[in-house]
């Protein structure tokens, strides 16, 4: 009853679209800013981590250089490029509903799926293991090698800060993997159309917002001790 | 149709464009740069978040408050990460002013 005199008074609304707006642009731009201001709060969780970073980097350079120079640079720049290519299969997700096609939104959030989980089994299966195998994992049997010169408490709190920001950052694209599941749902639902897509563009935001986590992470965590050969250091 | 279309053409540029600069920014730690490793590495860092930022997510096409709030999360970054090294970096700045009297003779010098 209350519902017919809300349509009484309103109209008729197109699906997606929420009565307290104006109209769907208003709707798309208000949900556009809510999900950066989350985002605005996202760099700031990272940030912490970043800056932790900064801060002990500038204490102990050359620990975290050789800590650095011990993680696999192939699967560090290949996995980089998996997530690029996630996000352009998330952008075109949107271009897909944008031009109102139905079929290729859902093979492109399956495709962004697959990325996000390769780069996981890549990140998991090869180097998390790796890692274990050669005693790199902090408070966990870590080993202290000679080479380090008394700077092994350093390098282990490189592998912490390694591992807690990858993980923090897996942990992220874990749940990018759940929302695109739902999206994928909804989209083969035929939810999502020319004038409604705000969820796949609010997600399609936190998507790319994780890539850049990883663009950042790249860098710092890879390359930052520099891969050419030092005389007298073998590893 | 709501919302700008970005063609597909710039989607595959940026693309292009965000492999090569990982290729590049893993060629260069390759070469013995001294810090300036780090600083080209960043460089092209903040080359790629502007990339996918701008194109991906649509900066470039946002209204102004949108842009507003990414500009207000970088600078509240930015004043996290600066007040924190204006105390880390500066520890070792110790200046040992024993009372008044150390500062007294450049108080004196100020009168005639």
């Amino acid at each position: 009853m209350a519902d017919m005199t809300v349509h009484a008074v309103h109209g008729e609304h197109p699906p997606g679209f929420a009565h307290q707006f104006e109209d769907m642009e208003q709707q798309r731009e208000a949900g556009n800013l809510g999900m950066w201001l989350f985002l605005a709060t996202e760099v700031m969780f990272f940030g912490g981590l970043f800056m932790s970073y900064i801060v002990y980097r500038t204490k102990y350079p050359g620990a975290f250089a050789d800590g650095s120079r011990l993680l696999n640079v192939k699967f560090g720049a290949v996995n980089t490029a998996v997530l690029i290519a996630s996000s352009l299969t998330m952008a075109m997700a949107i271009h897909s509903a944008q031009t109102g096609k139905k079929k290729p939104q859902v093979w492109y959030l399956i495709l962004t799926m697959i990325l996000g989980a390769l780069f996981l089994f890549l990140k998991f299966n090869f180097e998390w293991r790796a890692d274990y195998h050669e005693h790199l994992i902090p408070g966990f049997g870590f080993y202290v090698r000679p080479e380090w010169g008394g700077g092994g408490a350093h390098v282990q709190m490189f592998f912490l800060f390694y591992f807690f920001m990858t993980g923090l950052h897996a942990l992220h694209m874990i749940v990018g993997i759940g929302i695109l599941t739902v999206l994928t749902v909804m989209a083969a639902r035929g939810r999502f159309y020319e004038q409604y897509y705000a969820p796949l563009e609010s997600s399609g935001l936190y998507w790319h917002f994780v890539d850049i986590i990883w663009i950042f992470l790249f860098p710092l965590l890879y390359l930052a001790g520099g891969r050419y050969p030092i005389p007298g250091v073998t590893h | 149709m709501s919302g700008h279309v970005v063609p597909v053409r710039v989607y595959l540029a940026v693309f292009v464009s965000l492999l090569i600069l990982t290729g590049l920014t893993t060629a260069v730690a390759f070469v013995d740069m001294g810090p300036f490793n780090l600083v080209v590495a960043l460089v092209i860092a903040v080359a790629k978040m502007l990339l996918v930022v701008l194109f991906f997510m649509h900066i470039k096409y946002s209204p102004p408050l949108t842009r507003l709030v990414l500009i207000a999360a970088v600078l509240w970054l930015g004043i996290m990460v600066t007040l924190t090294l204006s105390d880390e970096l500066t520890r070792g700045w110790e200046v040992k002013i024993q009372g008044l009297s150390a500062i007294l003779p450049y108080f004196r010098a100020l009168l005639p």
